[in-house]
């Protein structure tokens, strides 16, 4: 077999298929994640029938994988990639599992996300969705997720979105009532259809290259002539495109997002986008660069319009979790935003790559603090709904009163999702908008100060009806809003607590963000220059 | 479909196919068969075996719930990958443990157990589905 340019030239091909050393125990710190996951799914589809320990299992569990992903982050910081291949064969005939920076930093926020949002369905999970398998279903999508975040082969990817996939119909559907299942339908098609593509993307790509391991890729996707290498791209990025719900495919996420419990749309708008986003950073920049930088006019043309539709249809909503879908689109855009930095033709060799890494790492630390806030402002919208009785932001008036640290969480999430200084959203918007700067890419710069402005509107517009005003729209204002409620004991405990902890997180992260700037660092440099992911991979490869 | 035929072969004929999708089953490794297939077949066993008698007797035929079952196959695959952590070989790397009965070699593995959980996910969810689409026939009968 003649294969210039990757490590295992010389190595006797079939000796390798049957051949692999033993693996320090260490590494398989990248499959935990998701073996706990399944692991943890399975037993609990078996306790089904016991509700006292579901809950406890599943937070066991979940926290197990969170303090794995946290070990992974130190990891690989420390250490650089890390990877291990399935099976005792050699990559790429094995299955990998790799994680960098990139990987670590998505995957920890996704379980902290659902770890939160696990609490926070004690307020509300009823009876019969125990039996319906709610926790299963949770833990199978952060397998799904999880997966996604850490395996090291294209068709592996296509499977963990697969498990993602099944994993939120059930939850998404969960009730039945007629508008969930047609939010059910429009994601379901709209997703189906972009895995096709993926399918079809997948399958050119295995045609061409022979291969689809992702850092066996890395080396032979260079030597594709142009047109087949620019079609594979433009196909991956029409697939995850419509997966992160860019515009003009966004329409599915505002229709299903707002439908199902407060817990499952808050575990959606801060995973399941990302995931898309995740791997158009992944197959994009590292396999397809060249395709990439075709590409870049059409990634700002999406990047753009997301970015300034998403905020735009949050502020033409009444429905409250309705508008929080649409600022999860908008933050879509600003990912996307970091995909489409690349230095100007006049500049090239390290000042290239430095620019393209800035991009990047601005849009993993964007996607970062994308999970984490998006998944605070479902969980607060629900305490909101809860207290107010009603998902009309027109009825929801005179909150302030009501309860003081629902405003305070409010207004920081106002400030956080439109990147305000000290909050969280902030560093990767500063690090996005110099990267446009250097790369001379003053609409996209415009647009990302543009998104936040529009953010801010969106979001102060929320809070101004819910909290500043005293009680619904229409009333006198010294009318008191009838409809609101104190929160009982155990919505304070299971609902108010694990939200407060996260919000504590995110202002913490926003405070102290050095070592934030110093990670995205490392994910941008990792992404534009893969090496040390590829020589991770192919560690126990003899030369 | 309550003929007096129908109603006695079936337990013969659902027993048959589920002792035949267990050697399937277990020939699977090297030879055409395995868990999928396996579990198929004793799923179409279990679903002949609730057209003819009933689901409530169906259910009670298998003891445990068809999605429990499905979740133990899971949680058993899962844990046949695991098992290589123990000799500190990459996840999923198949041991073999082969010793003669009486003449025959018999090799184990843990592929065998994770083709087992297959078995059990396929049969769990696929019985699950029938059964609730027999189930459905009923009340409209």
């Amino acid at each position: 077999m003649e294969t210039e340019g990757s490590s295992y030239d010389a190595l006797d091909l079939p000796v390798a298929m049957i051949e692999a050393g033993s693996v320090a125990a260490g590494e398989w710190i990248v499959v935990w994640p998701v073996a706990l996951a399944l692991l943890g799914a399975g037993l609990l589809v078996m306790l089904r029938g016991h509700k006292a320990l579901q809950a406890w299992f599943a937070a066991a569990i979940v926290l197990a994988i969170t303090v794995s992903n946290l070990t992974l982050l130190v990891t690989v910081f420390e250490n650089g990639p890390v990877a291990l291949t399935m099976g005792g064969w050699l990559p790429p005939f094995g299955i990998t599992f790799a994680a960098d920076m990139t990987s670590a930093l998505f995957a920890l926020a996704a379980s902290i996300a659902t770890l939160v949002v696990l609490v926070y369905a004690q307020v509300e999970i009823e009876d019969r969705e125990y039996g319906y398998g709610f926790f299963p279903l949770l833990l199978l999508l952060l397998c799904g997720v999880s997966g996604s975040f850490l395996t090291g082969d294209i068709f592996n990817l296509y499977v963990w979105f697969e498990v993602m996939l099944i994993a939120s119909f059930g939850l998404l559907s969960m009730g039945g009532t007629r508008i969930q299942l047609d939010g059910t339908l429009k994601y379901g098609f709209l997703n189906l259809l972009a895995t096709t593509f993926f399918l079809i993307a997948i399958a050119y790509t295995y045609g061409l290259t022979g291969t689809l391991n992702m850092a066996d890729l890395v080396a032979k996707a260079d030597d594709l002539p142009l047109g087949p290498m620019l079609t594979v791209a433009a196909l991956f990025l029409f697939a995850f495109a419509i997966k992160a719900a860019a515009f003009p495919a966004n329409a599915w996420l505002p229709a299903a997002y707002h439908t199902p419990k407060v817990a499952v749309s808050a575990v959606f708008g801060g995973l399941l986008t990302k995931v898309g986003a995740y791997a158009a950073i992944r197959i994009l920049v590292m396999i397809f660069p060249e395709g990439r930088d075709m590409l870049v006019p059409a990634i700002t043309a999406l990047a753009v319009t997301t970015m300034v539709l998403g905020p735009l249809g949050a502020m033409a909503q009444t429905n409250l979790r309705r508008a929080v879908g649409f600022m999860v689109i908008g933050g879509i855009g600003v990912i996307l935003g970091g995909l489409a930095i690349v230095a100007p033709a006049d500049v090239q060799g390290m000042a290239a790559t430095a620019v393209a890494r800035q991009g990047l790492g601005g849009a993993v630390l964007y996607g970062f603090h994308s999970m984490l806030t998006l998944t605070a402002f479902y969980l607060v919208a629900g305490l909101i709904e809860r207290m107010s009785g009603t998902d009309d932001i027109r009825f929801m008036g005179g909150l302030y009163l009501a309860s003081v640290p629902l405003s305070i969480m409010f207004v920081v999430l106002v400030f956080a999702i439109a990147g305000m200084p000290p909050f969280l959203g902030f560093w990767p918007k500063l690090i996005l908008v110099e990267g446009t700067i250097r790369a001379g890419n003053w609409v996209l710069m415009v647009a990302l100060l543009v998104n936040s402005l529009l953010t801010l509107v969106a979001a102060s517009r929320l809070w101004a009806h819910i909290f500043w005003r005293n009680g619904e729209e229409g009333a006198r204002s010294e009318q008191r809003n009838t409809r609101l409620r104190v929160l009982e004991p155990r919505e304070v405990r299971f609902g108010l607590m694990p939200v407060i902890a996260l919000m504590a997180l995110i202002v913490v992260f926003g405070l102290f963000p050095n070592w934030l700037f110093e990670a995205g660092g490392v994910a941008g440099l990792d992404l534009v220059m893969p090496d040390r992911y590829v020589d991770a991979v192919f560690a126990e490869v003899p030369n | 479909m309550n003929t007096v035929i129908f109603r006695t072969v079936a337990p013969g004929l659902a027993a048959l196919m589920i002792m035949y999708s267990i050697f399937v089953l277990l020939r699977g490794h090297n030879e055409p068969g395995g868990g999928f297939i396996g579990g198929l077949i004793g799923a179409s066993g279990l679903a002949i075996y609730g057209i003819a008698c009933g689901v409530t007797e169906a259910r009670r035929a298998l003891h445990v719930h068809p999605i429990s079952l499905a979740g133990f196959g899971v949680f058993l695959a899962a844990l046949s990958g695991l098992a290589s952590l123990l000799v500190g070989m990459p996840a999923f790397t198949g041991l073999w443990w082969i010793f003669e009965v009486d003449g025959t070699e018999v090799p184990l593995s843990t592929p065998l157990i994770f083709d087992i959980g297959v078995y059990a996910v396929v049969v769990g969810s696929v019985s699950a589905i029938a059964f609730a689409l027999e189930d459905d026939d009923e009340e409209m009968d």
